[in-house]
């Protein structure tokens, strides 16, 4: 019964139902390791994962699993999902994911996750569901490095710093030194600073649409040069 | 027609928005000179950075916001709120510190929430909370010594060197406020061994015992010209020594009332942050609360709290709590039977 295109899927994904900026979904996790720029791409990452994955399963099970016990199964799936991205990282990114610590078990309660499997690969064949956790995921995470960026640059004044915890040894150098000698604005690495940089970031989403809105509603409404007018009832602006 | 969506009280009165807050900024004349005389010139360079960074950022602000610029700067809301942050700064704090609060009071604590009347949170001390949050070590360590205990007093260009440039030598001026110095002491030694350091003088706290009441007679003014009632002041200061009595009766264990009532900034809070008709409480009785609530605040976290002094974090608090406190408190309307309260019960 998929009725999206593609195309539609992605858009949606990351930017009209943005799980992060419109749904506002697992903001636990958005707004608690989003310090940095590499724990904020760590967790993003382990999150796309989990959710591609756990759309694919649910898609495939779809028809079997009885509608009144659907959500302890997906949530079973989702934490299978989530166990192996856990041990994926305690083997290849150790540092990461002990500084990314109780987030990434976590992740199984993002409700983002179990959002898309019950609204969406419920419903949907294998491939849009896969596509639909891919943008969910990527729209996600660019929140997160958004945010990880605003934050690190605001509050420690580097971008980049201690990419090796994901990239290893050759990202040592990766961090850029934005401002030289900054005292540290620990207003924006504690919590309220992840508050108040999240509801920036849906201000400007939101002012964007509304620019949008304006530009396609002038267009449509626009009066034609040469165009008669007309009386019409119903309609006044 | 559109219904007016304002808070009571609905009453207006002759006189402008501007001409309280001129009073307003009258009244802590007093406050400052008390505040200069003691510690130096540092408060007056901070009045002056943080009055020159709100009046641009408000002009800015209304600017882009489509507002009439003119109109709004004329209230002089801006500048009071610059003048109340700027004395609640340690007077030696860096100037970048000072900019990044009024930037912060005016910008997002003021203009976000929709300018004047519409903020919930008194802009100037988010401006303080912020920077205290942030910045703890520069704005812990940045209190001037009084002035009669220093060798040279703190003079215009020592202060502007010191604020803008370096301060490698600021150790020479700077010292732990009396609030802080007690409250830290207290546990190796009794009160009359910490009251022989010199920063307590002969009397209670050398310096801040004439600020506070500079600022309790700029206060007294106020009320006397029907700026604002007794009940939030009144009750602020009787909850605050209350509690100071309960708790701190012994001053070898705990800070005795007279430096609570007469040391750091208890008495611009009680008639000046405490009072700011936008973000208090309304209501008669919701006033008494309001102001007890930050003066039993003030108690909680001066006593167990690591800050050196408590009015912001009290005051916010209660901002917090006051759209509640407003709507349980609404008087009897005249001629109106008394409203029915709790649960409607079986007749």
């Amino acid at each position: 019964m998929s009725t999206k295109s593609l195309q539609q899927i992605s858009k949606d994904g990351l930017w009209t139902n943005n799980p992060a900026l419109v749904q506002l979904l697992g903001l636990c996790p958005l707004l608690a390791v989003t310090g940095t720029v590499v724990n904020a791409l760590g967790l993003g990452l382990a999150t796309m994962l989990v959710l591609i994955g756990s759309n694919i399963a649910v898609s495939i099970v779809r028809n079997v699993v009885p509608p009144a016990v659907r959500l302890p199964a997906f949530v079973m799936i989702i934490a299978s999902y989530v166990t192996c991205t856990e041990l994926l990282m305690q083997a290849y990114t150790y540092e990461l994911y002990t500084v990314l610590g109780i987030f990434i078990p976590l992740i199984v309660t993002n409700c983002a996750i179990l959002g898309r499997a019950d609204a969406f690969a419920a419903k949907n064949p294998l491939l849009p569901s896969a596509i639909d956790g891919f943008m969910m995921g990527l729209g996600f995470t660019i929140v997160l490095l958004l945010l990880g960026a605003m934050r690190e640059l605001i509050g420690q004044g580097t971008l980049f710093s201690n990419m090796d915890l994901l990239f290893g040894e050759t990202a040592k150098d990766w961090q850029l030194d934005i401002f030289v000698n900054y005292p540290d604005f620990l207003f924006a690495i504690l919590p309220p600073g992840a508050f108040v940089g999240m509801g920036l970031l849906i201000a400007i989403k939101n002012s964007i649409d509304s620019k949008i809105k304006e530009i396609e509603d002038g267009k449509k409404d626009g009066i034609v040069a040469g165009s008669k007018r007309v009386r019409v009832t119903g309609k006044i602006t | 027609m559109k219904l007016l969506n304002i808070s009571s009280p609905h009453a207006t009165r002759p006189g402008t928005t501007g001409g309280v807050m001129q009073q307003v900024l009258l009244a802590m004349l007093p406050g400052i000179a008390a505040l200069t005389y003691f510690f130096g010139m540092g408060h007056i360079i901070q009045i002056a950075l943080a009055v020159i960074v709100a009046v641009g950022a408000e002009a800015a602000v209304l600017y882009i916001r489509k507002k009439p610029i003119g109109f709004f700067l004329k209230d002089y809301s801006a500048v009071v709120t610059a003048v109340l942050l700027a004395l609640a700064l340690p007077p030696l704090t860096p100037w970048w510190i000072t900019i990044v609060a009024t930037l912060f009071a005016i910008v997002v604590a003021k203009h976000l929430y929709g300018g004047l009347g519409q903020n919930p949170f008194n802009p100037a001390m988010i401006g303080f909370a912020l920077v205290l949050i942030s910045f703890p070590v520069p704005m812990t360590t940045s209190w001037t010594a009084p002035t009669p205990i220093l060798e040279n007093a703190i003079g215009f260009s020592d202060a502007v060197t010191l604020i803008f440039s370096q301060r490698e030598t600021i150790d020479a001026y700077t010292m732990a406020t009396p609030l802080d110095l007690y409250k830290h002491k207290v546990a190796v030694a009794t009160a009359d061994e910490i009251t022989l350091d010199p920063i307590f003088g002969s009397g209670i706290a050398l310096g801040w015992e004439w600020v506070n009441i500079a600022f309790l007679i700029g206060g007294l003014y106020l009320l006397w010209r029907k700026i604002f009632t007794w009940h939030i002041p009144v009750s602020y200061l009787a909850a605050l020594t209350a509690c100071s009595i309960l708790f701190g009766w012994d001053s070898d264990r705990f800070v005795p009332t007279s430096l609570h009532i007469l040391a750091g900034a208890t008495m611009l809070g009680a008639f000046f942050i405490a009072t700011d008709p936008v973000t208090a409480s309304t209501t008669p009785l919701g006033k008494l609360i309001y102001g007890a609530g930050i003066g039993l605040f003030i108690y909680v976290i001066r006593a167990w709290g690591t800050y050196p002094d408590a009015i912001a974090f009290a005051v916010l608090l209660m901002n917090f709590a006051a759209p509640f406190i407003d709507q349980y408190t609404q008087p009897r309307t005249y001629g109106h039977a008394k409203a029915k309260r709790g649960l409607p019960g079986k007749e």
